[in-house]
């Protein structure tokens, strides 16, 4: 039963890793310039490589002899656990960048309070992925002040993303009955307190940015319960399109 | 019968696919080396999550054992303690160097936003007059600088702690 409630939290945040990173992915040869092209497709690069190490632990928890690809690449869209937001298509470059810094900074405390989790093999991931996020978070930051303090035109196009995207930012702290069982055995932190830190980040970087915090407190959820939005279904035809027409095929 | 002091000998003959100066034992990737039930295991830390080279360095490991004649191996990831580059050894640095991409250095607090880029010295020239282009290079592992003085472009081997 344990088994199961930690099954399905790293499924969570598998999936959260290989969605998003399979977004960012998209971007390969199209980055506004050659630098920041290189830059999101190595971003992308290091979640898809968090989500093998988490897809990989998930498999062994589950204990059905499922690998990380088939994890990854053999479900079904109501399987997929991922939040609403990464699969939010990439849009403008304002777009996938507020995405990826409101991402960022959840991911960020939420590994280093994993950090200290008695379960090892969770713990063991988030030491490792922490150093990646910290410079993931540090570049969505810096580009965010960038885009809202700059010109009239990146100004407005980075506070539309934020005014689309933050209607999906409330689902990162979504909570059920599984977290609550791994959180009583104090395994998993409350999302009460990322939150907190969220908060934290979100208001200091983007006051810097001179951009604002909507008012619309409108909320969407779902993606946890594998109710996603109409663009994942797209997005697992493009992932999984492979593996469907040539089943078991490896590199 | 082989041992592990020996295995890892054989080890430095295997090098890293993408700087294919630096041998595994140079960049520190190679953890415990120890048999275990008749088996060779080899540990191996990856440098980033999703470093695509490290299953090339797997192949590489057990066809290099196999050249040495020994069957009887496996290699093992571990994700802890993480990899740092601090664990990249004093000849590691001096082969990058050589090679043209700066090793790394000791970095400024990474969370301050806009934090001067660390000073690097140009692996051409020596100069330390360089500017930082983008925080990502070519590899995971890098970023992308160029020299003011000698106009040399150059990667640098990110600090990951
Ligand atoms: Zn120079």
């Amino acid at each position: 039963m344990q088994e199961s409630a930690l099954f399905e939290y790293v499924l969570r945040l598998s999936d959260d890793s290989l969605i998003l990173g399979q977004r960012l992915g998209e971007w390969c040869g199209h980055g506004p310039i050659l630098e920041e092209d290189i830059a999101l497709t190595n971003i992308s690069l290091d979640l898809i490589g968090q989500a093998i190490s988490l897809y990989d632990f998930a498999a062994e928890l589950e204990g059905k002899g499922r690998n990380h690809d088939q994890l990854a690449y053999l479900r079904y869209e109501n399987e997929y656990k991922n939040v609403l937001l990464v699969e939010q298509p990439n849009g403008d470059f304002a777009m996938t960048i507020l995405r990826q810094f409101f991402f960022d900074a959840f991911r960020l405390p939420l590994y280093e309070a994993l950090m200290q989790s008695p379960v090892a093999q969770l713990a063991a991931i988030a030491a490792k992925s922490v150093k990646e996020t910290r410079y993931h978070l540090k570049h969505t930051s810096e580009w965010v002040i960038r885009m809202g303090d700059g010109t009239e035109e990146s100004h407005q196009r980075a506070q539309a993303a934020i005014d689309h995207l933050w209607r999906f930012t409330n689902e990162l702290f979504y909570e059920d009955a599984n977290d609550h069982t791994l959180q009583a055995e104090q395994k998993v932190p409350t999302m009460a307190h990322i939150q907190t830190q969220w908060m934290a980040t979100v208001t200091s970087v983007l006051q810097e940015a001179t951009l604002e915090i909507p008012k619309n407190n409108w909320k969407f959820d779902g993606g946890r319960e594998g109710r996603h939005s109409e663009h994942m279904g797209y997005l697992l035809s493009d992932l999984q399109y492979m593996q469907r027409a040539y089943p078991n095929m490896e590199w | 019968m082989v041992s592990a002091t020996e295995l890892r000998q054989f080890l430095k003959e295997v090098s890293d696919p993408e700087i294919p100066v630096l041998t595994i034992i140079d960049l520190g990737v190679v953890q415990e080396i120890y048999l275990q039930e008749q088996t060779w295991i080899i540990e191996l830390t990856p440098t980033y999550s999703g470093c695509p080279a490290m299953q090339q360095i797997e192949v590489d490991i057990l066809a290099k054992l196999q050249e040495k004649g020994i069957a009887n191996a496996k290699v093992k990831h571990i994700l802890s303690p993480a990899w740092t580059t601090d664990w990249i050894t004093e000849e590691g640095r001096q082969k990058l160097r050589l090679y043209g991409i700066a090793p790394p250095v000791n970095e400024p607090d990474k969370s301050a936003l806009f934090s001067e880029p660390p000073r690097v010295a140009c692996p051409k020239c020596n100069s330390k007059d360089t500017r930082m282009v983008s925080l990502f290079g070519s590899t995971a592992c890098k970023a992308h600088y160029q020299c003011n003085e000698c106009q040399e472009p150059f990667d640098y081997f990110k600090c990951l702690k």
